[in-house]
């Protein structure tokens, strides 16, 4: 399907569909999450069974502040699909796709990782990337970078994000 | 202390005169029990596949349960992309999947270049086919070496490094660098072939046939490669698109998808190439796919270098085009003398120009794009965001040896503990991209 | 014939040299450069390749950059058997741990080559994931920087460690 037929066929269900760039992204609420990504993996025309990827990203500032997104992919129609739930800052849960994907448990476990989102009726919800007892969640924007304080012969050199003043 | 119980190795309590190891009646429950060993195998080992841990529950050479650990080369790459400009975040992605550089860097620029909707002129996209073939070669070539000294087959591993020793020349005197080279960037590539690069290639693509016939007549009916390879790690269709497992794994078992066939990228549809797929599903028919597919790549190089017409190699639009015009000198690769005069001689405009250009990099309109492309291990995804400014937002990498790696687990349990070692070969798995 | 002496003119070895070599006796120096050239003559690498940099010290042990000119051909899985280790890539803070433990299996004497600017001083990944350097876990005793090191830089670095193992008194 072309991306345009592809919108139309899942803004049927799932009204905020955008196609931009080339991509069809659709926003979907938390509680619809797993019909509708059941949905996506059944229909025959849409049959997006392939999860490429669960990620999350972080916009402090703005409500919801996480958003989690998930890439489908359909291997016989050979057209993807990427579906986001919005996460409000305190209230960081959405449930684990991964009885439907179980492609998707690593991928959850390392977004909790790096971002403390929580995925309810996660099989396995533990730390894959990070060694145990790190405290903080890494790549959510209020986060350093982190990286020693370099001192080498009298210098110092801050971290890479106190460096840089030209942006 | 005959009487007290005793604790086994899993911790749990024994009856009072049992041996671990030795199957028992459970006092309290009355099952017959036996006692496992759990065995920890990295994360540094032998296996040359880099710092992946398995933890394996063995029954006595039998592999009951296994549980991959990873995360020992975790780098942050993704959280230090957001924090340099957009073209420097070619030089930290490239380093994610370190045997496929070429790949990293253009699924990256690719994911950019949609953003900013703008195209690489037509001479760069056929350089760019040709160095991800030449690289999709030299990553085989890795894994066939690599993964024949695990099996006991040394001599394999100093073949393949002498012919991947070929490449890496190519490699050098294209863009400067053996590994990690940071040569396709956004709009194009950063320098054009040099004069000797063609001829180069061409004396690649006499030598390397007859190597690859080698190693077919080495190990495709060698009766050790069969026995630890046929039948070894079988992962079924169904089971390998559940767990997310592309690439030659994928192939192995059936399902004849390709990125660069389903969704071509950089022109890849106007090429004569076939992707083999197999029926095996095991050890053995990855090993022959990925065999076959340096064939099919050196088919590719071909038509690239027929298809090499002279042009500009980097987009001409100077909001996003790298403004330094780089060439060969006395001292190795640095920028042309002429341009350096231009700049600092002749035109105000053009320093401060490439001042900003260098320092402030480009400007990426707002969005996020998802690009595939097919790396020697599977699809290789970018997910990037933009929030308008000289820096990315986000970029997700959707590593495919870190998908692959959550299958170990359905192929290893129930067989040998020495099958694990074959099974890890055959699925490839870097983990300079799993960890990121 | 009687040999002239320039004065001024280094012949040999220096004062305190030859002073030390008077304290310590012949004996002992000759077996201090025996045992200095033997050690250097076949040291053993531990396998501690973590990222690209691993992949270049297995081209430089593989055919065109042969290591075992210098005996070092053989890495050694089992750190028990070795005395060099060469931490090729980036440590993470996970790695961390494990590199300490790998070191400290090593038997004496041993030394260890930092190839890398991953493992020499963080490299480009000055972040929270990265140990800024190996030398804050265990004792350096060559740096080989580069991103990664040709296997020409590596053995460079190689042979600066043989000389230093040459020259050391194994005997105190």
């Amino acid at each position: 399907m072309t991306p345009a037929e592809l919108a139309e066929r899942v803004r049927s269900r799932c009204p905020d569909t955008i196609v931009a760039r080339g991509d069809v992204s659709t926003i979907v609420d938390r509680d619809d999450l797993l019909e509708t990504l059941a949905w996506l993996r059944d229909d025959d025309g849409l049959s997006l069974g392939f999860c490429c990827s669960v990620t999350a990203t972080d916009w402090p500032g703005s409500d919801p502040r996480l958003w989690v997104a998930y890439e489908l992919r359909s291997i016989e129609h050979r057209h993807r699909l990427r579906v986001k739930v919005g996460l409000a800052e305190g209230d960081a849960h959405v449930p684990s796709v991964s009885s439907l994907y179980p492609t998707a448990n690593w991928h959850e476990r390392e977004t909790h990782d790096f971002y403390g989102i929580v995925f309810d009726d996660h099989p396995n919800p533990r730390p894959l990337m990070l060694p145990d007892g790190w405290e903080g969640f890494p790549l959510l924007k209020t986060e350093e970078l982190g990286g020693v304080n370099t001192r080498y012969k009298g210098a110092f050199i801050p971290p890479v994000d106190t460096r840089t003043a030209t942006t | 202390m005959a009487d007290a119980p005793t604790a086994s190795a899993s911790g749990r309590q024994t009856g009072i005169d049992a041996v671990p190891g030795e199957a028992y009646v459970d006092e309290r429950t009355g099952e017959l029990r036996q006692e496992t060993m759990i065995i920890n195998m990295g994360p540094q080992h032998p296996s040359t596949h880099g710092v992946l841990r398995l933890l394996l529950e063995l029954d006595g050479e039998t592999v009951i349960g296994c549980t991959p650990i990873i995360g020992y080369l975790h780098t942050g790459i993704e959280k230090n992309t957001e924090y340099r400009t957009w073209m420097q975040g070619v030089t930290y992605v490239t380093r994610a999947d370190y045997l496929a550089p070429f790949f990293n860097e253009l699924g990256y620029c690719l994911a950019v270049e949609r953003l900013l909707g703008i195209e690489a002129p037509p001479r760069a996209q056929v350089i760019r086919v040709l160095m991800n073939e030449l690289n999709r070669i030299s990553s085989h070539l890795v894994w066939l070496a690599t993964g024949g000294m695990e099996l006991g087959a040394v001599s394999v591993m100093l073949y393949g490094f002498r012919e991947r020793e070929l490449l890496l020349d190519i490699f050098e005197e294209a863009t400067g660098l053996r590994m990690n080279h940071a040569y396709i960037r956004i709009g194009g590539v950063i320098m054009d072939l040099p004069d000797e690069g063609v001829p180069h290639i061409e004396r690649f693509l006499e030598q390397m046939p007859a190597r690859i016939d080698d190693y077919e007549r080495l190990l495709d009916e060698n009766p050790i490669w069969l026995e630890r390879n046929v039948g070894v790690g079988t992962l079924s269709a169904d089971d390998a698109l559940a767990l997310g497992v592309t690439g030659p794994m994928l192939r192995a078992a059936g399902v004849a998808t390709d990125v660069r066939k389903d969704e071509p990228y950089c022109g890849y549809e106007t090429y004569d190439f076939e992707v083999p797929v197999g029926t095996g599903a095991d050890a053995y028919t990855r090993y022959r796919l990925r065999i076959e597919e340096m064939r099919e790549s050196m088919k590719i190089v071909r038509q690239c270098l027929d298809r090499l017409e002279p042009g500009p190699v980097m987009v001409q639009d100077p909001k996003v085009a790298w403004p330094a015009k780089l060439s060969v000198g006395p001292d190795g690769i640095g920028n042309d003398p002429a341009y350096i005069r231009h700049i600092m001689e002749e035109s105000m405009e053009a320093l401060i120009h490439h001042f900003k250009m260098v320092t402030e990099g480009v400007e990426v309109p707002a969005g996020e794009v998802y690009q595939a492309v097919e790396s020697p291990r599977g699809e290789l995804g970018f997910y990037v965001v933009s929030d308008g400014g000289h820096r990315p937002y986000r970029v997700k990498i959707r590593d495919p040896s870190f998908v692959n790696l959550q299958a170990v687990p359905a192929m290893v349990e129930g067989s040998l503990v020495a099958d694990t070692i074959a099974t890890i070969a055959s699925l490839d798995p870097v983990m300079g991209g799993v960890d990121r | 014939m009687p040999v002239e002496r320039l004065e001024g003119v280094h012949l040999g070895k220096a004062p305190e040299e030859v002073e030390e070599e008077v304290r310590r006796g012949v004996l002992l120096t000759t077996l201090d450069r025996a045992v200095g050239w033997a050690r250097k003559q076949s040291m053993w690498p531990a396998t501690f390749g973590l990222a690209c940099c691993a992949i270049e010290m297995m081209s430089a042990g593989a055919g065109r950059y042969d290591l075992s000119r210098w005996g070092m051909e053989l890495f050694r899985a089992s750190p028990r058997q070795a005395d060099l280790m060469i931490v090729a890539g980036r440590v993470s803070q996970k790695m961390a741990p494990v590199l300490r433990r790998v070191y400290d299996q090593m038997p004496e004497p041993r030394w260890v080559i930092s190839m890398g600017v991953c493992a020499s001083a963080g490299g480009m990944f000055t972040n929270y994931s990265i140990v800024q350097g190996v030398d804050t876990i265990v004792p350096v005793d060559v740096y080989v920087p580069g991103c990664p090191p040709k296997p020409e830089m590596l053995m460079h670095g190689i042979l600066k460690l043989q000389e230093k193992v040459r020259t050391t008194e194994p005997f105190k």
